[in-house]
């Protein structure tokens, strides 16, 4: 896929920042693009695994960190298990949705994404665990166009107890709750 | 051996994997291992927490091992792999970084638990129950064609887990051929079934999983064993989806590890859950005989 980047735009602290956050060597990638070749969701993304690395080496800080690939990465660790230079792949993505999310830069075409990592963590902030009927209730509520893609396979759930509409509450969900305070990013 | 337990969200009773849980409890009467449960143990934040925020990811986890330690348990069992390979990811930053440390044990408001061993639970049985199994085993399966399917995270990042080949794992298979079934060769032992996506791109789940369930079939499996629930799911719960998308009928039984065994040392199918899942396990229950 051929991509035009307006290097005017471009930062060269982009790559300094990445790497000086996570520790990966983000300058190492040789663009061999084995990452892409073995990335299970490459064919869904707008960057492959590989060109993201290059946006990064470049400092096109926003082609990134707005992409829809950082969301689309199921953390596989195909990508940084097969790297011939060790570059952290999977966990380069990691780094770049939450500078995204601090710089609210997330693309909104992968809300869905987004919105059930939000319903997520709301679940265990307030529970301590995961109370799936509740967390899917709020994920629900979020995305209701995803409201109906689901329904059938609840019946079976339900028959089964497999859905539990008691909330999972562990004792120390207050402890769970400062955790989330403490960990606000900034 | 006592060992703490970790249950994690997903396999606890009332969750969508519980029978994964319930198995794993089961089969460990049986041939150990005599497991508690960590008091007030908490999610280990899972995807969504490792994708969004490092350092509450971390606290997460290490929040768990540091009340492992604290009711001084040397090793503790994890079975599900997005679990025990949060924690032991986790586990590993605050060793290496001394800034993140202090955060975590700051935000946990505990020592952060640095030293206890994290086990999955192919791990377990393998390390010290292949004997006891063969010793206690009533019932074999032969001839019953099974695909052991690893998934992401159990193998993968292989220096950081250092659990069996990233990307020809054989211990599943081990178990497999000590309980008289037959793990049989095929190529998408570590594939990514799209794992965390199964609510939010659902669609990226069904071709994933399609992959999956056509590289079993044409291998000639009868049933596909698992050890993560968020396989089991994918796989088991999302078949009908995948069959009416592909226009095909794959009718092929998801088992986890623990209900295999369980069969084969003659426990009851219902005990171990046999009946909570979506495609029948019938022919998986008949073959042990």
């Amino acid at each position: 896929m051929k991509i035009k980047i307006n290097l005017d735009n471009t930062s060269s602290d982009f790559a300094k920042e990445v790497e000086k956050r996570s520790g990966i060597k983000v300058k190492e990638c040789y663009q061999c693009g084995k990452c892409t070749a073995g990335c299970p969701v490459a064919y869904e993304m707008d960057y492959m695994p590989n060109q993201i690395i290059r946006l990064v080496q470049i400092g096109a800080r926003r082609e990134a960190l707005t992409s829809r690939t950082i969301w689309l990465c199921a953390s596989c660790i195909t990508c940084s298990t097969r790297c011939p230079k060790e570059v952290k792949i999977a966990e380069l993505m990691d780094v770049l949705r939450e500078m995204a999310l601090e710089e609210n830069l997330a693309n909104p075409l992968e809300k869905n994404i987004t919105a059930f990592h939000e319903s997520f963590l709301n679940s265990v902030k307030k529970h301590g665990r995961i109370s799936e009927v509740w967390m899917l209730n709020e994920y629900k509520m979020k995305r209701p166009k995803t409201a109906l893609q689901d329904l059938a396979v609840a019946p079976h759930m339900i028959a089964k107890g497999k859905l539990s509409f008691l909330p999972h509450d562990i004792k120390g969900k207050d402890a769970i709750a400062r955790i989330f305070k403490k960990c606000k990013p900034k | 051996m006592k060992i703490g337990y970790y249950p994690g969200c997903a396999i606890t009773k009332g969750s969508s994997s519980e029978e994964y849980g319930t198995s794993v409890m089961r089969v460990s009467k049986v041939i150990g291992p005599e497991i508690e449960e960590i008091p007030d143990w908490s999610c280990c934040g899972a995807s969504s927490a490792h994708a969004t925020n490092h350092k509450l990811s971390t606290a997460l986890s290490v929040r768990n091992l540091s009340l492992a330690e604290k009711h001084e348990y040397k090793e503790i069992l994890a079975p599900c792999p997005m679990c025990s390979q949060r924690l032991i990811i986790s586990q590993k930053d605050v060793q290496e970084d001394a800034v993140l440390k202090r955060e975590v044990e700051d935000a946990i408001e505990m020592p952060c638990g640095t030293k206890v061993k994290v086990s999955n639970y192919l791990e377990i049985v393998k390390n010290y129950y292949m004997d006891e199994i063969k010793q206690k085993i009533k019932k074999t399966a032969k001839g019953f064609k099974v695909a052991c399917y690893y998934g992401c995270l159990l193998v993968r990042p292989p220096k950081v887990l250092k659990f069996d080949d990233p990307e020809d794992p054989q211990s599943m298979d081990e178990i497999v051929r000590a309980i008289g079934a037959e793990p049989i060769e095929w190529e998408f032992k570590t594939n990514c079934c799209g794992g965390g996506f199964t609510l939010s791109r659902t669609d990226v789940v069904v071709k994933l999983t399609n992959d999956i369930l056509e590289g079993a079939e044409e291998a000639g499996a009868h049933a596909i064993a698992v050890a993560c629930p968020m396989c089991h799911a994918n796989l088991d719960m999302r078949q009908k989806k995948i069959e009416k998308e592909y226009k095909r009928k794959f009718n092929i039984p998801i088992v986890y590890i623990s209900e295999l065994i369980g069969l084969a040392l003659g426990l009851g199918p219902i005990g171990l859950g046999l009946d909570k899942h979506f495609v029948d396990t019938k022919s998986v229950v008949d073959a042990y005989t």
